[in-house]
């Protein structure tokens, strides 16, 4: 935004009509059709998507770098900065393997890619691996590139650069990694940077720090960057030009802020509805908490520890072990939504698991008020005495691919935890499927196909299904809407909400993604570090958090709307829970 | 690929409704050798199983004017003296020839004299499988009194064609039969060990690596030297079969076991396990069908281990010996420099060994390969 004004009128990359296709077995598929994209000197243009739309693809198809079967079938990538100089080069006619593209990557045009850890060489110490880069493509000695590697470690913000030249990846936290890596790309100064999804496998509040990283490089650099993501909210914190892909085309481009403000595709529209409506309470449970009030506290937590023992010495005693989850209390009211909060790591997950016994606990107590309205513990029962509980208390996992059996049909996994009850017969367990199948939004058709036959938010749906099937009371739903596109987030929420009025359920919601929490939970646990650090109504603590954390995370969090940029001051956290 | 498409429009493809065979099967078809490979295998079983029908003589029968007779070929035009032809397949008449100093014999081709086959022809009567009675062969000379020999015939005029189909039935099933052993005793051991985890794991994978570092030549020799000369051939035949699967479990213990620690924690085992199944059933109907495909590779990879273990025990002299034919006991036939000079046909026992273990190496390769159908949609 600094240097809009001065931009060239030339843009120094260019893509005219490019098509990518990948060979399959059932014909070629078209990943990328036909796009059409310009990318200015200093400005940042953002492809938005949702999977499978093809942006990452288009990403790299400009580097040539596109895995197997895939094809750059027709289309130009003009470059108009080759070596600093006003020669055009045509990308895509170049040979994949050839001389000229390889001086190009990461000389002139560098990439950076989701998961750092996987980008990076384990062996090797992040100095070597930045230094290769220098000497790659600069000739310089191996002191000279050692100096150039520390120095620009530093300008990556990473601390005590002398030192951590010498140290390996997996010294690293990952958003050091991510660092790591862009410090590697900005070694031989690159008029062009490649950021496919950078931001994705890090927590929020890491997040905000390596965009903010990467802004400040670009304003000091006159770097032009091409950012590939599917969250809207980093969109409207860095973008100056948007092209939001679907299906492989472009379906809008314009700049950020009149696309934000007057989206013109019904897509666009769809999709900033979506995450706007997850930036708010849902009004569909407030209207619902009028007509239906809170009851008794039906999930209690007693300060629940958890420790993992780590494994050593000769025959697998540990001797140390790692505290997941420490003092953790909480309350679940029946008929209420609440909301598990947290960065990876801070152990929501063991917590989910602990309170519905998969996991046993260490100490503490679990407190269930079961169909005779007593209070059971469940940390003391064994498998066989949580039969019951594990009717009433169910779950929903986070990956929608490895929580259904492959080898099993649709109907056979809803089936599942009836045919285990032994209660109802095979026509009647038919029914009950059809009538699960409806309640979800399946059509009966389903039960007979396989679980690869779905999309990610229809085999949501039949997790979902599964879920409610022997009538449960609670439902602890572990990042169920993490692995799903933001348009269909929205969907399974809204289908957990109309489940809670019709079936009276109560739900616990684990999550990293706090709109999320915010749309569907009335009451909001914050965990860090395996503390539950604050508890308190969802509107209470994001309007006025008490703890330090909850203020960090809640100012990360990037806003959907590129007008109020900046108008939000990030605190950082860096004390012990 | 559906984003804000309504969630009813389910996936109307062909293989929405295909299950995990036939998809295994669909990607097993892709890899050319390993097809080419299973028809290979399963006509070695097929063989074996019907030695009698396929081999054209009774292995036993000697010849004593046949002795290191060297093969024949099969012609199957008829060219008449008066230069008329017919399609009747045939082979020339072998006449044995004593150098009248060195008084070594010679076989040299008796143009005169055509030995005429037929297919399901009458031969030599045999009882199948010790069931019924029955004299059809596969290739069978058209006057039974005459003899023809494909692969030549051995120090006692034995046709070798014959003892190595007969062979095939037992090498072929010794495999068969080891690795069923040693895949009850590994799916057993690695299943305890990879389900309940902790010190019972341990207990058993210190028992597999103390196995593993045994040397395996010395133990086989040791075991089969311990076996009574005085047992029946078909009570070796199942103690060496015990022997080898004795040695043989370990590797497909450590497959199972880590199948079973990759799959304990996945999402869907504790799905199953919060749907009230219990340990049976959550081990029986979830997780070993997940497997199956794995620990069929790893059996069909395994197989072949124990032809080769059998002939090689049995070609030492401590494995199966006479009367019972193995391809290891023919090979032991074909240990001295006179067959090797004279008669190089005996080595035909190799060549099946070879082949039948390449086989099933590429079947055991493509269907590790053709597995698992989902590890490439995951990517």
């Amino acid at each position: 935004m600094s240097n809009g004004n001065n931009a060239s009128a030339t843009p120094i990359l260019e893509i005219k009509d490019l098509v990518t296709e990948f060979a399959t077995s059932r014909g070629s598929f078209r990943a990328v059709d036909g796009i059409s994209l310009k990318l200015y000197r200093g400005k940042t243009l953002c492809v938005v998507g949702e999977s499978g739309s093809g942006k990452s693809v288009t990403a790299r198809s400009i580097l040539q770098i596109v895995d197997a079967p895939g094809r750059i079938m027709q289309g130009q990538i003009n470059f108009n900065a080759y070596r600093g100089s006003d020669r055009v080069v045509d990308l895509a006619k170049l040979d994949p393997r050839g001389k000229t593209i390889r001086d190009i990557r990461g000389r002139d045009i560098a990439m950076i890619f989701q998961e750092p850890m996987s980008s990076l060489s384990p062996v090797h110490t992040i100095g070597d691996q930045v230094g290769e880069v220098i000497r790659l493509h600069d000739k310089v000695s191996k002191k000279q590139a050692r100096e150039q590697a520390v120095e620009l470690l530093r300008k990556v913000e990473i601390k005590n650069p002398e030192s951590a030249v010498d140290r390996y990846p997996f010294e690293f936290s990952g958003g050091m990694r991510q660092r790591a890596m862009i410090a590697m790309a900005l070694a031989c100064n690159p008029s062009i940077l490649i950021a496919d999804e950078p931001t994705t496998a890090l927590d929020v509040t890491i997040q905000a720090e390596v965009l903010a990283l990467i802004k400040s490089l670009q304003a000091s650099s006159d770097m032009s960057v091409l950012f590939i993501t599917h969250d809207m909210g980093v969109v409207a914190e860095i973008a100056d030009e948007i092209a939001v892909m679907r299906y492989g085309k472009v379906v809008e481009q314009g700049d950020a802020f009149s696309l934000f403000g007057n989206p013109q595709h019904p897509y666009t529209q769809g999709l900033l509805k979506s995450v706007r409506e997850l930036d708010q309470p849902s009004p569909r449970r407030i209207e619902l908490r009028r007509r239906r009030p809170r009851g008794e506290a039906c999930l209690v937590s007693e300060k629940v520890r958890k420790e993992f023992p780590i494994p050593g010495g000769l025959f697998g005693r540990g001797k140390s072990t790692l505290v997941a989850v420490d003092d953790a209390s909480i309350e679940l009211r029946a008929g209420e939504n609440l909301g598990i909060v947290g960065e990876s790591g801070s152990g929501k997950t063991t917590l989910g698991r602990c309170l519905q016994r998969i996991y046993s606990v260490s100490d503490g107590n679990i407190r269930y008020r079961d169909h005779d309205n007593k209070m059971i513990d469940l940390a003391t029962l064994s498998d066989r005495e949580l039969r019951q509980p594990w009717r009433d208390i169910r779950m929903v996992f986070q990956d929608p691919f490895a929580s259904l059996n492959p080898r099993m049909t649709v109907g056979q996994i809803i089936a599942e935890p009836l045919v285990t009850e032994r209660r109802l017969n095979a026509a009647a367990i038919d029914t009950r499927v059809a009538e699960l199948l409806e309640l979800v939004g399946l059509p009966a058709s389903a039960a007979s196909r396989y679980p690869h036959a779905f999309s990610g938010g229809q085999r949501q749906r039949i997790s979902i299904a599964r879920a409610i099937a022997p009538n449960p009371k609670i439902i602890i739903a572990d990042e169920a809407t993490s692995a799903l596109d933001v348009s269909i987030r929205t969907q399974v929420l809204d289908l957990l909400l109309d489940l809670q009025e019709r079936l009276d359920l109560s739900f616990i919601l684990i999550s990293h993604d706090i709109s999320v929490i915010r749309y569907f939970c009335d009451r909001i646990a914050v965990m860090y570090r395996g503390r539950i650090v604050e508890t308190g109504p969802t509107e209470e603590v994001c309007a006025t958090p008490s703890h330090d954390y909850t203020r960090a995370l809640l100012s990360a969090v990037p806003i959907p709307d590129p007008t109020r940029r900046g108008t939000v001051t990030r605190v950082r956290y860096t004390g012990e829970a | 690929m559906t984003t804000i498409a309504d969630p009813r429009t389910i996936d109307m493809r062909t293989d929405a409704q295909a299950s995990q065979w036939r998809l295994t099967w669909r990607a097993f078809r892709r890899h050319r050798l390993a097809v080419v490979s299973l028809v290979i295998v399963l006509l070695f079983y097929v063989v074996g199983a019907f030695a009698e029908f396929f081999a054209p003589f009774d292995p036993e029968t000697t010849s004593s004017r046949h002795i290191y007779h060297p093969p024949q070929a099969i012609h199957f035009i008829d060219w008449q003296a008066d230069g008329s032809w017919s399609i009747r397949p045939h082979v020339e008449s072998m006449v044995v020839k004593r150098d009248p100093i060195s008084l070594s014999a010679t076989y040299e081709a008796d143009p005169a004299r055509k030995i005429y086959l037929s297919l399901f022809g009458q031969g030599q009567p045999y009882t199948m499988w010790g069931i019924f009675q029955a004299d059809r062969h596969l290739l069978a000379a058209a006057d039974p009194a005459d003899r023809f020999y494909l692969l030549g015939t051995d120090r006692l005029g034995r046709d070798v064609l014959s003892r190595v189909i007969h062979g095939s039935r037992v090498s072929m099933s010794i495999g068969l039969l080891g690795v069923s052993i040693s895949l009850v005793i590994g799916v057993l051991l690695g299943g305890i060990s990879g389900y309940y985890g902790g010190f019972v794991d341990t207990a058993v994978q210190r028992v597999v690596e103390l196995i593993l570092s045994l040397p395996t030549i010395p133990i086989w020799l040791g075991l089969s030297a311990a076996l009574p000369q005085e047992w029946s051939p078909l009570t070796r035949y199942f103690a060496i079969t015990v022997i080898l699967s004795l040695i043989g479990w370990t590797e497909l213990a450590r497959v199972v076991r880590g199948r079973f620690l990759s799959l304990r924690m996945e999402d869907f085992v504790i799905a199953a396990r919060l749907d009230g199944g219990s340990q049976g059933r959550v081990i029986f109907r979830h997780m070993l069908p997940s497997m199956a495909s794995h620990i069929i590779a790893s059996v069909t990879l395994a197989i072949p281990a124990m032809i080769i273990a059998e002939t090689a025990l049995s070609f030492i002299g401590l494995g199966l010996t006479p009367p019972i034919i193995s391809w290891g006991v023919l090979l032991k036939e074909a240990q001295n420099i006179r067959s090797i000079a004279q008669a190089p046909w005996l080595f035909a026992p190799g060549v099946a060994v070879c082949i039948a273990v390449l086989a099933l190496n590429f079947l055991g390769d493509g269907l590790r390969d053709a597995a698992d159908p989902y590890s490439n949609e995951k990517q």
